[in-house]
């Protein structure tokens, strides 16, 4: 326990020290770089995952192609796919690229899922109030499948939020900027440091995502639906 | 993109030994954690307040990226294959646990008390009924776990653990393209494999499945 002690202790060091707080490479900064690269793939993936997982479950046509492909996607290793393109033309797009194929699966899957599971009489009613195919699926089955499609978005947000640690390696900073640097010149404190900022992000991601569920999902579903 | 070929075919002893090491720092983590997270299911379907603490602690591991994981392990294990393994292990948790209890909480009241009223004491119900049935989803969630393993050994060479992570951080430095796409795509088809083998296991264990189409 006093190493996990001495980990904290120097971390808050680390955090508290004023030198960390201004500059390219103060926290502000990084962290900014880190959301601006995590907010931007995740945007991107939430809207090819979104459309093709509404597309897909609405019309129920395509559905093994898009879980094959989906898996496919999960198979490709994000820290080869982002040195790779990155030795062909050195800019952030790679490392965006390789995160938004990192996000797209599980919201893909989980929008696809969300909409097939909507029973049917749902939909059936929704038909007999004179809805049309835009109507039930935006009335419908979008709202019945909100609480699945949201845990898809968030296993998407958290694997981003984690993964853009790996930006720093080809150096496009962000947090992980410091993880490297304080491998590089063996500094566990600022290895340390970063770790604990990369964490806190995802856990605030955690709560961002809790509260929008809350928020968004009809009260009517929230007693029936799995609570995870 | 050009491909060196020659390179390859020079190097396929080695690409072939990377690519069996990655497979072990891989794949033992998720046996260890599928060892672990049968346990932990079952006892989380006896016990329901353990399932939230169970659930959150997985949640909150999944947050930690690989690259750190590997970092905060250094200090305990020194630098060997546990500082990989150690985290994929926890990694596969995350996925594995909330997989069980699913898989377990999918078998019918009826079809518990059918075998209860057979005579099965809980031991004997639990191994003959209800592990069976939840197959499909523990191993849905093994092929995620093993297929995202896979593609997280790479960043532990940062650390110096070897496999195709070598390779493509070898040709990152040497700007050589060809080490790089090799050791991608040998990821990549190793992940598949994985995932076609595991696939073909789930339908070898419960024939039942097949017939309504359940894959």
């Amino acid at each position: 326990m006093t190493d996990v002690w001495n980990q904290i202790d120097l971390f808050w060091t680390w955090l508290t020290a004023s030198s960390q707080w201004h500059g390219a490479d103060g926290i502000p900064h990084r962290l900014l770089q880190h959301l601006y690269y995590s907010g931007v793939s995740l945007a991107a993936a939430a809207v090819i995952g979104l459309a093709l997982g509404l597309l897909i479950g609405h019309t129920g046509r395509g559905g093994f192609l898009a879980i094959t492909l989906a898996n496919f996607a999960r198979a490709i290793p994000t820290f080869g796919l982002i040195l790779f393109i990155v030795v062909i033309e050195y800019s952030i797009t790679p490392v965006l690229v390789a995160l938004v194929a990192l996000a797209v699966p599980p919201i893909l899957v989980n929008t696809f899922e969300g909409i097939r599971g909507v029973d049917a009489d749902a939909k059936d009613a929704a038909r007999g109030m004179g809805m049309t195919g835009w109507g039930v699926l935006w009335h419908a089955e979008l709202p019945m499948a909100l609480p699945l499609i949201l845990l898809g978005l968030r296993t998407s947000a958290i694997q981003v939020v984690a993964t853009a640690t790996i930006a720093a390696y080809p150096g496009f900073g962000g947090l992980g900027r410091y993880i490297i640097d304080g491998l590089a010149r063996n500094d566990y404190q600022l290895v340390i440091g970063g770790t604990v900022l990369v964490v806190l992000l995802a856990l605030i991601v955690q709560l961002v995502f809790a509260a929008l569920r809350r928020v968004v999902i009809s009260p009517g579903l929230l007693g029936s639906a799995r609570s995870s | 993109m050009d491909i060196d070929w020659g390179w390859i075919g020079e190097h396929t002893d080695s690409l072939g030994e990377h690519a069996v090491l990655h497979l072990r720092l891989a794949l033992l983590p998720v046996l260890f954690g599928l060892l672990i997270s049968l346990p932990v299911g079952v006892l989380c379907r006896r016990w329901g307040w353990l399932y939230l603490p169970a659930l959150t602690l997985s949640n909150v591991l999944y947050a930690i990226p690989s690259l750190a994981l590997f970092m905060l392990f250094i200090d305990y294990t020194g630098l060997n294959p546990a500082t990989v393994m150690i985290p994929l292990t926890l990694y596969s948790l995350s996925v594995l646990v909330p997989n069980v209890v699913d898989g377990l909480a999918s078998v019918s009241e009826p079809v518990r008390q059918a075998a209860t009223a057979m005579g099965f004491g809980p031991l004997r119900r639990l191994l003959q009924v209800e592990l069976p049935i939840a197959v499909p989803i523990v191993i849905a969630g093994t092929r995620v776990a093993a297929v995202s393993s896979i593609s997280l050994v790479a960043v532990g060479q940062l650390i110096g653990q070897g496999g195709l992570g070598e390779d493509i951080i070898r040709g990152y430095q040497l700007q050589f393209q060809t080490q790089i796409v090799a050791a991608t795509v040998l990821i990549i088809l190793l992940a598949l494999v994985t995932d076609a083998i595991l696939v073909t296991v789930q339908r070898l264990l419960t024939p039942w499945a097949r017939a309504r189409g359940a894959s």
